[in-house]
C-alpha cells in the first residue's frame, strides 16, 4: 500500500474514532457540557489534560526549536512542565473545592465583583484565541504536506470534526476524545524517536540514547560529537547557551506561571470528582506530558546530528530522498552560492542550506528510512495534537461567553436549557472564527505566542493564587493588579514586536528581558499592586473570607455531614 | 466514584451546618492549613532549586560534572528537572492526604 493511501486510512480512521466517541458521550446538561458532569477519573482526566496541553507546537515544532537553540531550548522544556507543579500544589485542589464551572467564576466570586469577572473573561478570550490561531496553522501544515490537499480543505475538514465533538459533546465529549488523541499522538511521537535512537546510538530508549555514545566507533557521546561538529561549522556549541542568564530565567518563569494561568488547563481540574483527585490528576497529566517532553530534546539532538551528517558536504545529486521530498514544500532550501554542486551547511554567510525547524519531527521518519505506516502515523499524530488543543480552547471560549458573559452578567434569567443552547452556539461561532484563522493565518501568529503566556502569567495566575492564599486581597487590589500586569505586559510586547521591531534587541530591553519573558515582570507588578492597593482599602467582606476558609479545606462535606 | 453529598454542600454552602462544630473544625482547619503551607514551602524550594537553580543559575558550574554521559547542568535543564517535577506532584498528593486524615479534613468517602 502506498504511503499516501496509508495516511488517508490512518487519519480517516482516527477521525471516525473521535466522532464515534463524541456521539457516545453527548452532553445532556450544562454540567456535562462545562465540566463533563464532574465525574472523570483522575487518570483519564490526566491523559485528556496531557492531550489538551500538547499542541501542534509541542508535537511538531518543539523538538525542531530545541534542535536549533541547543541548551537555550531548555526554556520551553522547563517552562511548559514546571507550571504543572504550581497547578497541582497551589491551584487545582482549591479550584476543585470551589466547585463552579469556569475560571472567571472563581475570580468573580472571590473578588465579589462583576468587573473582576469581566477582566478575567477578556484575558481568557484573548489568550485562547491567540492560541487557537496557532493550532489551526498546525492542522493546515499537516494536511498540506501529508494529505496533499489544499490547506483550506484541510482546515475545513479539521473544523468539521472538532465541531462535531465539541459542540455536541462539550467537555464530556472532548475529554473522552482527548484520551484517544493522547494515545495516537504519543505513539506517533515515540515510534520514530525510538527508531532514530537505535539508528544513532544503538539504544532503544531515546532518553538514555541522548547521553550514550554515537554508534560510529568514535567513542564520543551524542552531545560531545554534536558540540564538536557544530563548533567546526562555526555554530556555538550545542550544550552552551547564548541567551543571557536573566533572560533565560525570565522566559522560563513567564512560561511556567503562564502555563499555570492558562484557562483551558485550569478548567480541566473542575472535572474530577474530589479535591484529592485534582492533585493526583495533575500528577498523571504531567507524567503523560513528560513522556513526550523528555523525548523531545533527545530527538532534537539526534535530528541535528543527522542533519549535519547527511547534508553537509554532500553533493546535491546524492542528497537524501527526504531532502527533495521536503524541498517542494519550501521548508528546505538549497542555494549553491559557490557553484560547486555540493551543499555546505554552516553558520554565517557561506551557509547554503535553509532548514525550517518544523520539519525536524515531521521529516524524522523519512530521515530514518522508516516504513510508510510510520509516516502515516506521524500525520495522524500531528492532527490529533492540533485538534485536541483546539477543542479544549474552543470549549473555554464558549463557556466563558455562555456562562460568564450571558448567564452571570447580561441575561441572568435564562434557563439551563437556554444556557446550554447558547454554549453550543458560542462553540459553533468560535469554531468558525478559528477556521478563518487557519485559512487566512494572520501574519503575526508567531509573534503573538509570547502574548498568550505572558498575559496569562501577568493577569490570571496572580489573581487566582492570591485569592486562595491571602484573605486580605480585596476587589480593588485584584482588579488593580490584573489591569497593571495586563497593560504593562501588553504594551511591552506590542512595542517591541509591532511598533518598533527594529529596537527588539537586548540593549533596549528592560533589565535585558525579552518580550517573551516580560510576563514574569508583569506578574511581579501585579502582585505588588494587589498588596499595595488592598492595604489601603477595606478588607473583603466576611462571606468572602469564609469562602476562602472553605476552599482551603478539602472536606467541606465532612464538616457539614459528619455528625 | 458516585455523586457524593459533598457536591451539594460545595455548591450550596449552608452556614448552619458549619456552626454546629465550629470550635473543633476552626482549630483543626487552621492547624491543617499551617502544616500544608510548611509542606508547600519545602516542595516549592525543591521545585525552584532543580529548575531555576540547577537548570539555569548554576548550569555552567554544574556542567563540569558528568552524569550518565551528560554534562550535569545540561541534564538538569533538559531531563532531570522534569522527572523531579513529576515526583514532586505525587509526593505532595501522598503527603497531604496523610496530613488531611490526621486533622480530619480529608475527602475520603470512608471517613464520613
Amino acid at each position: 500500500m502506498s504511503t499516501q493511501l496509508l495516511t488517508y486510512l490512518f487519519v480517516g480512521a482516527s477521525f471516525a474514532l473521535y466522532i464515534g466517541i463524541a456521539i457516545w458521550s453527548r452532553a445532556g446538561s450544562t454540567k456535562d457540557f462545562y465540566v463533563a458532569g464532574g465525574g472523570v477519573h483522575p487518570v483519564v482526566n490526566g491523559m485528556a489534560t496531557a492531550a489538551d496541553w500538547m499542541s501542534a507546537a509541542s508535537f511538531i515544532s518543539m523538538a525542531g526549536i530545541i534542535s536549533f537553540m541547543g541548551r537555550d531550548g531548555s526554556v520551553y522544556l522547563l517552562g511548559w512542565t514546571g507550571g504543572y507543579v504550581l497547578l497541582a500544589l497551589l491551584m487545582a485542589p482549591y479550584l476543585r473545592k470551589f466547585g463552579r464551572f469556569t475560571v472567571p467564576d472563581f475570580i468573580g466570586e472571590r473578588y465579589y465583583s462583576k468587573t473582576a469577572r469581566m477582566v478575567a473573561v477578556v484575558c481568557l478570550i484573548f489568550v485562547s484565541f491567540t492560541y487557537v490561531a496557532g493550532q489551526m496553522r498546525g492542522v493546515g501544515i499537516v494536511f498540506s504536506r501529508f494529505l496533499e490537499v489544499d490547506v483550506e480543505t484541510g482546515v475545513i475538514i479539521g473544523m468539521a470534526v472538532v465541531f462535531m465533538y465539541a459542540v455536541l459533546g462539550g467537555m464530556k465529549g472532548i475529554t473522552y476524545t482527548q484520551v484517544a488523541q493522547y494515545c495516537v499522538l504519543i505513539f506517533a511521537y515515540m515510534v520514530p524517536a525510538i527508531f532514530i535512537s537505535i539508528m544513532i546510538t544503538g539504544n532503544p530508549i531515546p532518553q538514555l540514547g541522548f547521553g550514550s555514545e554515537v554508534a560510529d566507533g568514535s567513542g564520543l557521546s551524542v552531545l560531545q560529537k554534536l558540540d564538536s561538529v557544530l563548533t567546526d561549522l562555526g555554530f556555538s556549541a550545542y550544550t552552551q547557551g547564548s541567551k543571557s542568564t536573566i533572560d533565560v530565567f525570565a522566559i522560563t518563569a513567564a512560561l511556567m506561571f503562564g502555563t499555570a494561568g492558562l484557562p483551558h488547563v485550569l478548567v480541566r481540574f473542575f472535572t474530577v470528582p474530589k479535591v484529592s483527585d485534582a492533585r493526583k490528576s495533575a500528577g498523571y497529566a504531567l507524567a503523560f506530558i513528560a513522556i513526550l517532553y523528555t523525548t523531545a530534546p533527545a530527538v532534537a539532538s539526534f535530528a541535528r546530528l543527522n542533519l549535519v551528517d547527511t547534508v553537509h558536504n554532500t553533493s546535491y545529486e546524492q542528497a537524501p530522498q527526504w531532502f527533495s521530498n521536503w524541498e517542494s514544500t519550501g521548508l528546505v532550501e538549497w542555494q549553491d552560492k559557490n557553484n560547486d554542486g555540493v551543499m555546505q551547511y554552516s553558520a554565517g554567510a557561506a551557509n547554503e542550506v535553509k532548514i525550517d525547524r518544523d520539519i525536524m519531527v515531521l521529516a524524522n521518519p523519512e530521515i530514518a528510512n522508516l516504513p510508510g505506516w510510520v509516516i502515516a502515523l506521524v500525520a495522524a499524530g500531528g492532527v490529533a495534537a492540533a485538534l485536541s488543543t483546539a477543542a479544549g480552547l474552543l470549549l473555554v471560549i464558549s463557556s466563558s461567553i455562555s456562562h460568564d458573559l450571558l448567564k452571570q452578567t447580561l441575561m441572568p434569567s435564562i434557563t439551563e436549557k437556554q444556557e446550554l443552547l447558547f454554549a453550543r452556539m458560542a462553540a459553533a461561532v468560535a469554531v468558525c472564527i478559528a477556521g478563518l484563522f487557519g485559512i487566512y493565518p494572520p501574519a503575526f501568529v508567531a509573534q503573538v505566542v509570547a502574548f498568550a503566556f505572558g498575559l496569562a502569567a501577568a493577569s490570571l495566575f496572580p489573581a487566582i493564587v492570591l485569592g486562595i492564599f491571602s484573605k486580605r486581597i480585596n476587589k480593588q487590589g485584584a482588579i488593580a493588579g490584573m489591569l497593571l500586569g495586563l497593560i504593562f505586559t501588553f504594551v511591552y510586547i506590542l512595542y517591541f514586536k509591532f511598533i518598533s521591531p527594529e529596537l527588539n534587541s537586548a540593549e533596549n530591553w528592560l533589565l535585558g528581558i525579552s518580550p517573551e519573558g516580560i510576563g514574569f515582570i508583569g506578574m511581579l507588578l501585579n502582585i505588588a499592586a494587589a498588596f499595595a492597593v488592598s492595604r489601603f482599602t477595606a478588607p473583603p467582606p466576611v462571606e468572602v473570607q469564609n469562602l476562602v476558609d472553605d476552599i482551603r479545606i478539602p472536606s467541606g462535606a465532612a464538616v457539614a455531614h459528619s455528625h | 466514584m458516585s455523586e457524593q453529598p459533598q457536591h451539594h454542600s460545595v455548591e450550596n454552602p449552608s452556614p448552619q451546618d458549619h456552626n454546629d462544630q465550629k470550635t473543633l473544625t476552626t482549630q483543626n482547619a487552621a492547624d491543617y492549613w499551617h502544616t500544608n503551607l510548611r509542606l508547600l514551602a519545602k516542595l516549592l524550594t525543591v521545585w525552584f532549586v532543580v529548575s531555576f537553580g540547577c537548570g539555569i543559575l548554576l548550569v555552567d558550574w554544574l556542567d563540569q560534572f558528568t552524569f550518565f554521559g551528560f554534562k550535569l547542568g545540561f541534564w538538569f535543564a533538559q531531563q532531570g528537572a522534569i522527572y523531579v517535577f513529576v515526583a514532586l506532584i505525587f509526593i505532595y498528593a501522598w503527603r497531604i492526604q496523610t496530613i488531611e486524615r490526621q486533622f480530619g479534613v480529608d475527602d475520603d468517602e470512608g471517613s464520613l
